[in-house]
């Protein structure tokens, strides 16, 4: 299980989350994107580039109000709202953003 | 009321009746599989990392001794006389129409596995008594079957001899841990909670930026600062909630509501971020060893921060094993205040402020919801509330009831001591299984339908982690908004108006001459 990135191959679990953190780029993050059918934009590159920079700091993705409350400040309330990431990223700003963004799955009870 | 798009193309279809008995769908789900554990996953655990050689020799023998250790399991095995009673219990078989969905089924993959090596007819005359070898299709169909069991309970309601299918679910994920087939989405989410103190694997940094910005959200809210403590020694309280809390929705909702009742109620309380998860998903892989270590967590955290009392959050699963074993998992707790229940239900007491009359509540702020209440599972069958049979079902109402205007109660054979399951819990909630999560939910889902139809309700409240986010994913399967499900302490949150709270004026809507609407 892996995705070809101008001929590298990087690995990704059952689930296409990446395994080792340090292979994403921002061509994968197109690929993956692909992969779910989800046409990066402006607005989708902001997210990504928020949840990349908390986890740097965080070791972790955000709460998805946090998220929102961010995106809400930097891109206004029309982006910064949860029915419109949902419009973004279909599965889930927490779920499927984390994976194109490279980072691992939320587990628990969310 | 919510836009309702019930029977959109492709999408399930809802039946009249929650609980009608489908067509039968032999091996309808029988190709489902659930993510087998990595070897690292399992080791973490104390599990072998992959299928051992002789797995079905150390799988014959863990059957014997849990049979030996585990009296009520034996019983169980033994005791089924095929009444018919509990087939059509079970919401994944209503759902499926699967017949090895039915709770008598699901017991039989692993009582017929029993008959043949302890019991005299089924080591002499196997087939005369539905007696089977353990093979690898059988290990197969039990690692499928037993990740379709939400561990509810449900059936066992109905049994008339009260045999407990998530007893047997429990153990056969037990016996196929002990020979390295686990589940990933169980076995990962322990690993995180017993190294990082919590299922999300959310380090104490992290945690406490995270409740500094609720408390911000809290304080623009309400003018007054209401805080989120974390690890603050010589608090009262320690409140041990799911980590969903510090993460999701509406989860988070219901947190902001906890933090405004412990206010009023001017009890110093904190959150640990050691012991920083409710949840003990050590019951649904029937692993005593590991619900242990989990709560073995919470007790040192009780112990290190010096606190008298130990409440715990909106947690179905976690409610079970608190209610039911930290005594003996984790006990005795006579450090704690013997005045108080230990542990206690965040319900408990918020009930016990509003019975006192020490919460001033503007219903109004929630006259935007008709609301229904989904009793979860675990707190429903095999836990209470207020110290009095049946307590579990009443208090969220009450709470409810004195927070909300619109109150209507679904189906009697869906709710209290037979309500229904989320459809994603005892391990289920991962999205390779979302398939049988909606076909799971489709009986609750119909069984709120009909308070639509009837009531116009619009929003369901719940207290349970699992059935939150459940619910958020396949409501919009059925025609709902995702954010129709909310926290019953986000309403108490919505409605709590605050001692020194400045009250925006909103422009009140006419309430004279109405009505309020409450039934039972």
């Amino acid at each position: 299980m892996a995705y070809d990135v101008n001929g590298t191959t990087v690995e990704h679990d059952e689930e296409g989350y990446i395994t080792n953190l340090s292979e994403w780029s921002r061509e994968l993050a197109d690929i993956i994107a692909a992969a779910e059918e989800v046409e990066m934009g402006e607005e989708h590159w902001a997210v990504v580039n928020f949840l990349r920079d908390y986890y740097e700091e965080y070791q972790i993705a955000p709460a998805v109000r946090v998220l929102i409350k961010s995106i809400k400040k930097s891109m206004g309330p029309e982006v910064g709202n949860n029915k419109y990431m949902y419009e973004l990223f279909p599965y889930g700003p927490a779920k499927q953003a984390c994976k194109i963004a490279g980072l691992p799955k939320p587990t628990g009870c969310v | 009321m919510a836009s309702l798009d019930i029977n959109a193309e492709g999408g399930p279809k809802f039946v009249a009746d929650p609980l009608a008995v489908p067509q039968l769908k032999c091996g309808a789900m029988e190709d489902l599989e659930s993510y087998v554990a990595h070897p690292k996953h399992n080791t973490d655990l104390g599990f072998p990392g992959e299928l051992i050689d002789n797995w079905q020799e150390v799988a014959i023998a863990k059957i014997g001794e849990l049979a030996e250790k585990n009296r009520a399991f034996q019983v169980y095995l033994d005791s089924c006389v095929k009444c018919g009673a509990c087939t059509d219990k079970c919401h994944y078989f209503l759902g499926t129409g699967d017949p090895k969905n039915m709770p008598v089924a699901r017991q039989d993959l692993l009582r017929s596995v029993y008959r043949r090596y302890y019991t005299f007819a089924g080591k002499y005359f196997p087939k005369l008594v539905g007696a089977r070898d353990l093979t690898k299709e059988v290990l197969d169909e039990w690692y499928n079957y037993y990740h379709q069991c939400s561990q509810c309970r449900r059936c066992s309601v109905f049994c008339p001899y009260g045999i407990d299918t998530a007893e047997i679910s429990m153990a056969a994920r037990d016996i196929m841990n002990s020979v390295g087939k686990g589940q990933k989405y169980c076995n990962e989410i322990i690993a995180k909670a017993s190294t990082v103190g919590n299922n999300l694997g959310l380090n104490p940094k992290a945690l406490r930026a995270t409740l500094e910005d609720l408390e911000e959200d809290l304080e623009d809210e309400t003018g007054l600062s209401v805080r989120i403590p974390l690890d603050e020694t010589g608090a009262d309280v320690l409140l041990i909630t799911p980590s969903a809390d510090f993460f999701a929705e509406p989860h988070i909702d219901g947190l902001l509501g906890y933090a405004k009742v412990f206010h009023e109620a001017g009890v110093s309380w904190t959150v640990s971020s050691y012991a920083s998860e409710a949840a003990n998903f050590g019951m649904f892989i029937g692993s005593y060893e590991n619900m242990r270590t989990l709560s073995l967590r919470i007790r040192q955290a009780a112990e290190d921060l010096g606190v008298k009392r130990i409440v715990f959050g909106e947690c179905g699963h976690a409610w079970r094993v608190a209610y039911s074993f930290l005594n003996t998992l984790a006990g005795p707790f006579d450090f704690l205040d013997q005045n108080y229940p230990i542990p206690q239900h965040i319900m408990e007491f918020t009930h016990d402020m509003i019975q006192k009359g020490e919460l001033n509540f503007d219903k109004s702020k929630n006259d935007e919801f008709r609301l229904t209440y989904h009793d979860s599972c675990n707190v429903a069958r095999g836990s209470g509330m207020g110290g009095y049979e049946g307590g579990q079902f009443d208090l969220p109402r009450e709470v409810l009831k004195a927070c909300c205007n619109n109150y209507f109660d679904m189906d009697r054979d869906t709710i209290k001591e037979s309500t229904l399951c989320c459809g994603g819990g005892g391990g289920l909630l991962t999205d390779e299984l979302m398939d049988l999560r909606t076909k799971g939910a489709s009986p609750r889902m119909t069984a709120m339908k009909q308070v639509t139809e009837d009531h116009g309700v619009t929003h369901m409240a719940a207290i349970c982690a699992i059935c939150k986010t459940q619910f958020s994913k396949v409501m919009p399967k059925f025609g709902y908004e995702m954010d129709s499900i909310l926290s019953v302490h986000q309403l108490v949150g919505n409605a709590l108006i605050l001692t020194g709270q400045e009250i925006e004026e909103d422009p009140a809507p006419e309430r004279d001459g109405v009505a309020t609407e409450v039934n039972s």
